[in-house]
């Protein structure tokens, strides 16, 4: 289409004030990380010093190796362990034949759509009727089983788009089902592995809720409970820590983000986009 | 995937054959993911509606009390006030996200823009910080002394200036706010996604009826867009109907419970004292219900013009 110098300038302009209003928010906390707490911080003021040294009193009044290592363990066990189970559910549902199928997807797609919000009550009373509030393992089994249907919704529509010939010829070869998988669409996967890695980390790593309710009354910590805490109990006294804070606990999934934003975006989009 | 209808055709014929025949290992396969689902989503779930039928402190043997919590709950002012504040926060998370994505994707679609990836990138990022540093960098923006008051000083609004998240009739909005700094680059994103995949015909066949570009993005690209308008409303109206961590992190329901929402009145019930369960249980179940209402209406609603 016609567009005119000043419409396209017009354009940019707008555009960048959007990015701005995104960035503002996000650059004056990491600006206000890079202050000192005597140096009353009004607004966006530039940093005073590019020491990390705030970094450092926050990491450790915090106690963020704690909550760091927490997260870690929570979130890297519910990915390995969610991507592998929905990579077998995706093949099944993406390449097989079986008796209930569509409302087994269905009972799947089904926990995409309600809020898990409503089941921390009883998962805090099942968990302390069998000594696990407080653990790990309280954060892990429930976010395996959020996160099988959203890997088994992504995983299946990745085994939809492989050509039907490779399993058919596989099948026709005598391979097993297992090894099909393994040795052929395995690697085939990879990428969408991948996407699905990125998903399930970042929202493993950024959830709050079962944390503040699983983990009560432990020193067990994940880095956005530790987060909570850290800021509920400092912000009075030295803002300035609990940005430094906030900068640390983010870091790990901007940098993915940075890294992977493709798999990210086409990954949210998919997830919503489900039919 | 095969249609519905040679589905049964083929399992008959096949029965016996390898390629495509029904499979029992398949159960095998979907079993472990499966049994997580069940045994720590549905099966709570179903806890969570059973237990909302009784009178509990999660300590003293349970009560069955009946309809009584969802008696209580709707005649209880604070209940209602909590759903009246997450409707509001539908305003904000929702319908002014789409908006704004609405008015940038009409943007970015009416010549090849430069950077459109870096843009991209950036507005969608909200979506991938955890709530609580996001919660946390707009404690920091709305303070008295913090950025968006410093820049309303600056530019002589001073008048302007409030406490917002402190403040008694801001409060809310300033929240609300937030989700639509959260979210609108999320719907920018769908609808362009969506604005791809319009026939370009359609839209030479606009300019040559000498539609101009509102007309053209009203007759065109709003239409072609239909589906992803109510995904991302679908999405955005979720999001803000659940809403926990925000508020938790940002006004904790205050102040004088102006932000409370009902995932914050199920969490303060149920792990506050006295510790009512079986309350929190029926405000959850009411939550579910609201949203599952939300997802099957604009899910018909998207199937409807088709």
């Amino acid at each position: 289409m016609m567009t005119s110098r000043l419409d396209r300038i017009t354009t940019y302009v707008v555009l960048s004030g959007f990015t701005l209003a995104v960035l503002y928010p996000l650059l004056s906390i990491v600006s206000l990380a890079f202050h000192q707490k005597n140096d009353r911080v009004t607004g966006f003021s530039l940093p005073t010093t590019f020491s990390f040294h705030t970094f450092v009193a926050a990491w450790n009044e915090g106690n963020f190796s704690n909550g760091m290592l927490g997260s870690v363990i929570v979130a890297v066990s519910v990915t390995i362990v969610s991507a592998g189970l929905s990579l077998l559910t995706g093949y099944a549902f993406g390449t097989m034949h079986f008796r209930g199928k569509t409302i087994l997807f269905n009972l799947f797609m089904l926990g995409l759509v309600f809020p898990y919000e409503a089941t921390v009550i009883p998962l805090y009373y099942d968990f302390q009727n069998v000594d696990l509030v407080g653990s790990y393992w309280a954060l892990i089994l429930p976010q395996i089983g959020q996160s099988v249907t959203l890997g088994t919704f992504w995983m299946r529509a990745f085994f939809l788009t492989t050509p039907r010939s490779i399993v058919e010829a596989g099948r026709i070869d005598g391979a097993s089902s297992f090894r099909l998988l393994r040795s052929v669409l395995f690697p085939l996967s990879k990428p969408a592995l991948l996407t699905l890695c990125a998903l399930v980390f970042m929202y493993t790593w950024n959830e709050f809720l079962l944390a503040l309710v699983l983990l009560q009354g432990s020193d067990n910590t994940t880095a956005p409970l530790g987060l909570s805490y850290f800021a509920g109990a400092t912000r009075a006294g030295d803002p300035t820590k609990v940005a430094a804070a906030s900068v640390l606990v983010a870091t790990p999934v901007i940098i993915a983000y940075v890294f992977l934003q493709r798999q990210f975006i086409r990954g949210v989009l998919a997830g919503a986009v489900k039919e | 995937m095969s249609s519905p209808e040679d589905r049964p055709r083929a399992r008959r014929k096949l029965s016996g054959r390898a390629p495509g025949a029904p499979r029992r290992v398949a159960y095998l396969y979907i079993l472990p993911a499966l049994a997580f689902y069940l045994l720590f989503t549905l099966f709570p779930l179903g806890q969570t509606v059973k237990l909302s039928l009784y009178a509990w402190d999660g300590v003293s043997p349970r009560e069955y009390v009946g309809f009584a919590n969802y008696r209580e709950l709707f005649g209880d002012e604070r209940i209602r006030a909590g759903f009246g504040h997450a409707l509001q926060l539908v305003l904000f998370f929702s319908v002014l996200s789409i908006v704004l994505g609405l008015f940038l994707t009409a943007l970015l679609t009416r010549f090849p823009v430069r950077g459109l990836t870096f843009f991209r990138t950036v507005l969608f990022m909200p979506q991938t910080i955890a709530t609580v540093v996001v919660a946390q960098a707009f404690v920091w923006w709305y303070a008295p002394e913090g950025p968006l008051n410093e820049f309303l000083r600056a530019i002589g609004l001073s008048g302007y200036a409030h406490t917002w998240i402190g403040d008694f009739d801001w409060a809310l909005r300033a929240v609300g706010a937030i989700g639509t700094w959260v979210t609108f680059g999320l719907c920018m994103v769908l609808f362009l996604a969506g604005a791809q995949r319009i026939d370009g015909s359609l839209y030479e066949a606009a300019r040559v009826d000498g539609a101009g570009a509102v007309r053209e993005f009203l007759a065109v690209t709003l239409p072609g867009l239909r589906n992803e308008l109510v995904v991302a409303a679908t999405l955005t109206t979720i999001t803000a109907l659940r809403s926990f961590d925000l508020i938790y992190n940002t006004t904790s329901g205050g102040p004088a419970g102006e932000t409370e929402v009902p995932s914050w009145l199920m969490f303060y019930n149920a792990f506050d004292l006295p510790h009512r369960v079986g309350y929190a249980a029926a405000i959850a179940t009411m939550l579910t219900l609201t949203i599952s209402a939300v997802a099957l209406v604009l899910g018909r609603l998207s199937r409807a013009g088709e």
